[in-house]
C-alpha cells in the first residue's frame, strides 16, 4: 500500500470527489461511495493490498 | 424460532397429488418385550435416513430405521440435487431413476428489477464429459421413493414406520432407544445410532444438545405450482423484481409440470396473512400474469438458520443430515451436505463393526464433515447478507453491485444470488497422505474425483462407476502396464485395495483394464505411466504417487483408516 502520494493533483482530485456528492441524499451518497470502492477494488485487484488497508481502517476505527 | 419448512404448509388444491402412504406393522419387540440389539439404529427415514442404511446394508450391516411419519414428505423441499449427490446416489443405485425424473440444469441467470436481460449468468458444469449434470430439480418425496423402493433389494433393513423415538439412553458402550407406536411401545439397544430426524431433531434434544451461529431474520414463500409453460430449465433469480419490488424471487422447473417460486417476505410480517389464499394468488397472479392457468401443489412459509452443532459424534450417537448442520436454501447446500455426510460416515463405521479400523476414525467422520458444514454455512451465510442486508452501509454496496454489474463484468461476479453446491475438498484431514511428489493441485489428496467417460471390456462407461464400495487404486499405465503381484497382495489383505488399470486409447486393455476414452482422466488426474492413485470408498482422493510401491500404499492406507496420522 502507497503510503506516499501516488495522485496526480490531489487537490484537483480531492474536489472532484466531494462534487460527485453534491445534490445527493445521504443514502444517495452511500451507494455512489460504495460504487466508487468497487470499482477502485477491482482495479487495485492486489488483495494483499486491499486486505492491508481493511484491517489499519478495523483497528484504526475502533480505537 | 420458527422451523426451516413451518407446519404453515400445506397441500391444497387440484394440482396434489396424492403421496405414498405406508402401512404400520407391528414391531416383533411388542410381543416378546425383548430389547432386541441392533449394530446400528436409525431415526428418521427421509432421503438421509434411507440413503444410511441403503450404504450400510451394501457393507453387510442391515440396519432398523425408525420413522416417526407414515408418507414421504410433502412438498418440493430439498428440490435441487448436485452432481456429487447424483453420484453418490448412483453407487447406492438410485440416481438413474432421478436423472430420468428430473429436470436437468446447469445453467443460473439472476435479473435486477424490470430489466428483461440477466445481469448475471452463470454456468455450472465446467467439464462437460461426466455422466450426472450440475443439478437436477426433483422433488424429494421422488427421491425418498426412489429409495424406498431400493429397500426392496436390501431385505435385511427393517423400515419401521409410525415408530417415534421418545427415549435415548447414550452409554459409553451401547445406545437404548425406546419407541413409541400406535400398538404400544417398546426398547431396542444397537452399538451406535445414527440420528437423521431432520433440522428439529428430538434425539438432539433429548440429549440436550444444540446448535450453535447465526438465525437470519427474514421470511420466504414457497409456492409449488402446476402449471404448461415453456420457460427455461434454468435457475432464475431476481433482485428487486415488479413482481415483488424491494425483495427477492426465485424460479425453479420441477418434475410433472411442477414449478417452485420463492418469494422474499421480509421479516415483519403477519405470518398467518401472508398465508391466505388470496394473497398467495396475488403474488403468483404478479409474477405470472393472469393468462396462465394454475394449481397449488404445495404452499409453505420459512425462514431459515445458518448453524451446526459444535460436534456430529457424542459418544455412539453420530449426527448426520440436517440434524447436525443448517443452511439457507440458496446454495443447495441442505441436503447436498446431507447425502455426503453418509458418504463419509458408512464406510468408516462398517470397517469400526468389522473391528478393522480404530473407534477413533469416527473422529475424522466429525472433522471433514464439520468442515464441509462450515465450507456450507460460510457460502450460505454470505449469500444471505447479500439478499437480505443488514444496515443501510449493507444495502447501499449490495445496491450498487446490481447497478454496477449492468455496465461492467467484473461487478457481477460480487453478485450473489446463492452461490450452488460443489463437492467437498477435504483440506486438512488428518486422512490424507501429502503429495510428496510433483503433482496439480486439481485431484489433490482429499478431492472427490472426478467423473470422465471411459470404455471397459469394449463398453462405454464412466469412471465413477469403476470406484465400489472399498478402497480402490488407480493405476495409470502404458500399453505395457499391468497389475503386479504386490497388486494382488493388496487386493486380498484385510482391507483389500482393488486396483484398476487406466490405459490410453489405442493401447491392448486386458480384462478390467479401462480406456480412458477421451483422455480426460489423464488430464483431470495429472497422469504419467505409472503414476498410481489411492481412492477412499466414499471417492475421495487419500494419497498418489509417481510410481506404485506397496509400502507406501499400505501406509497411506493405515492412515486413511485411522491406523495412524
Amino acid at each position: 500500500m502507497h503510503k506516499e502520494i501516488n495522485v496526480a493533483d490531489p487537490d484537483g482530485f480531492y474536489a472532484k470527489l466531494i462534487e460527485l456528492h453534491e445534490g445527493l441524499s445521504t443514502d444517495e451518497c452511500l451507494k455512489v461511495n460504495a460504487k466508487l470502492i468497487l470499482m477502485m477494488a477491482n482495479e487495485i485487484g492486489d488483495r494483499s493490498i486491499l486486505d492491508e488497508m481493511l484491517a489499519y481502517l478495523r483497528d484504526e476505527s475502533r480505537k | 424460532m420458527s422451523a426451516k419448512y413451518a407446519d404453515l404448509g400445506q397441500s391444497r388444491g387440484a394440482g396434489r397429488q396424492a403421496r405414498k402412504t405406508y402401512p404400520f406393522v407391528a414391531p416383533p419387540e411388542l410381543q416378546t418385550g425383548e430389547i432386541r440389539h441392533c449394530p446400528v439404529v436409525i431415526v428418521g427415514g427421509g432421503p438421509i435416513g434411507l440413503a444410511t442404511a441403503i450404504d450400510l446394508d451394501r457393507r453387510g450391516f442391515p440396519a432398523v430405521i425408525l420413522e416417526k411419519h407414515d408418507s414421504v414428505s410433502d412438498g418440493s423441499r430439498a428440490i435441487c440435487w448436485a452432481k456429487r449427490t447424483l453420484e453418490i446416489l448412483d453407487r447406492l443405485g438410485t440416481a438413474e431413476r432421478m436423472l430420468e425424473k428430473g429436470v436437468t440444469w446447469n445453467v443460473g441467470k439472476v435479473y435486477f428489477g424490470d430489466q428483461p436481460d440477466p445481469i448475471y449468468t452463470f454456468d455450472l458444469l465446467a467439464d462437460k464429459a461426466q455422466k450426472f449434470p450440475a443439478f437436477i430439480n426433483l422433488q424429494q418425496y421422488y427421491a425418498e421413493e426412489f429409495l424406498i423402493d431400493q429397500l426392496a433389494g436390501h431385505e435385511g433393513v427393517d423400515m419401521r414406520r409410525q415408530n417415534e423415538v421418545i427415549g435415548v439412553e447414550n452409554d459409553p458402550d451401547q445406545v437404548t432407544v425406546t419407541v413409541n407406536t400406535p400398538a404400544g411401545s417398546y426398547r431396542l439397544s444397537c452399538d451406535y445410532l445414527i440420528a437423521a430426524d431432520g433440522h428439529r431433531s428430538p434425539v438432539r434434544s433429548m440429549l440436550d444438545l444444540d446448535f450453535e451461529g447465526r438465525v437470519f431474520e427474514d421470511h420466504f414463500l414457497i409456492a409449488d405450482v402446476r402449471m404448461k409453460v415453456d420457460f427455461p430449465a434454468e435457475r432464475r433469480f431476481w433482485f428487486d423484481p415488479p413482481f415483488n419490488p424491494g425483495n427477492t424471487s426465485l424460479l425453479h422447473k420441477q418434475a410433472d409440470d411442477v414449478w417452485r417460486i420463492d418469494f422474499q417476505l421480509g421479516w415483519d410480517i403477519d405470518k398467518e396473512a401472508a398465508l391466505n389464499e388470496k394473497s398467495v394468488d396475488d403474488r403468483i397472479r404478479g409474477f405470472l400474469g393472469d393468462d396462465i392457468d394454475f394449481d397449488y401443489e404445495w404452499v409453505s412459509l420459512y425462514t431459515f438458520q445458518c448453524r451446526r452443532m459444535k460436534s456430529f459424534v457424542h459418544k455412539r450417537v453420530i449426527f448426520v443430515g440436517d440434524s447436525a448442520h443448517l443452511v439457507s436454501p440458496f446454495g443447495a447446500r441442505g441436503a447436498n451436505g446431507g447425502i455426503q455426510d453418509v458418504d463419509n460416515l458408512v464406510w468408516k463405521l462398517a470397517l469400526i463393526l468389522e473391528d478393522k479400523a480404530p473407534i477413533s476414525l469416527l473422529q475424522s467422520y466429525d472433522e471433514e464433515r464439520v468442515y464441509g458444514a462450515d465450507e456450507n454455512i460460510l457460502n450460505s451465510s454470505r449469500s444471505t447478507d447479500f439478499m437480505t442486508p443488514k444496515s443501510d452501509v449493507s444495502k447501499a454496496f449490495r445496491d450498487a453491485t446490481l447497478e454496477l454489474a449492468r455496465d461492467f463484468a467484473f461487478a457481477r461476479n460480487f453478485v450473489n444470488s446463492g452461490r450452488l453446491s460443489v463437492p467437498c475438498t477435504l483440506d486438512l484431514s488428518a486422512l490424507n497422505e501429502p503429495d510428496t511428489e510433483e503433482f496439480s493441485a486439481k485431484q489433490r489428496p482429499g478431492s472427490p474425483c472426478l467423473d470422465a467417460p471411459i470404455t471397459g471390456d469394449g463398453i462405454e462407461s464412466w469412471f465413477l462407476n469403476q470406484l465400489g464400495d472399498h478402497f480402490t487404486g488407480i493405476l495409470f499405465a502404458d500399453a505395457n502396464g499391468s497389475i503386479t503381484n504386490d497388486m494382488r497382495v493388496l487386493r486380498d489383505q484385510d482391507i483389500p485395495v482393488h486396483t484398476v488399470v487406466v490405459k490410453p486409447v489405442g493401447c491392448a486393455a486386458h480384462d478390467g483394464d479401462i480406456i480412458d476414452q477421451q483422455a480426460q482422466l489423464q488430464k483431470h488426474y495429472d497422469a504419467r505411466p505409472g503414476t498410481y492413485y489411492l481412492i477412499r470408498p466414499d471417492q475421495h482422493v487419500a494419497a498418489r504417487w509417481r510410481s506404485f510401491d506397496l509400502t507406501k500404499v499400505n501406509k497411506a492406507l493405515s492412515r486413511a483408516t485411522g491406523h495412524s496420522s
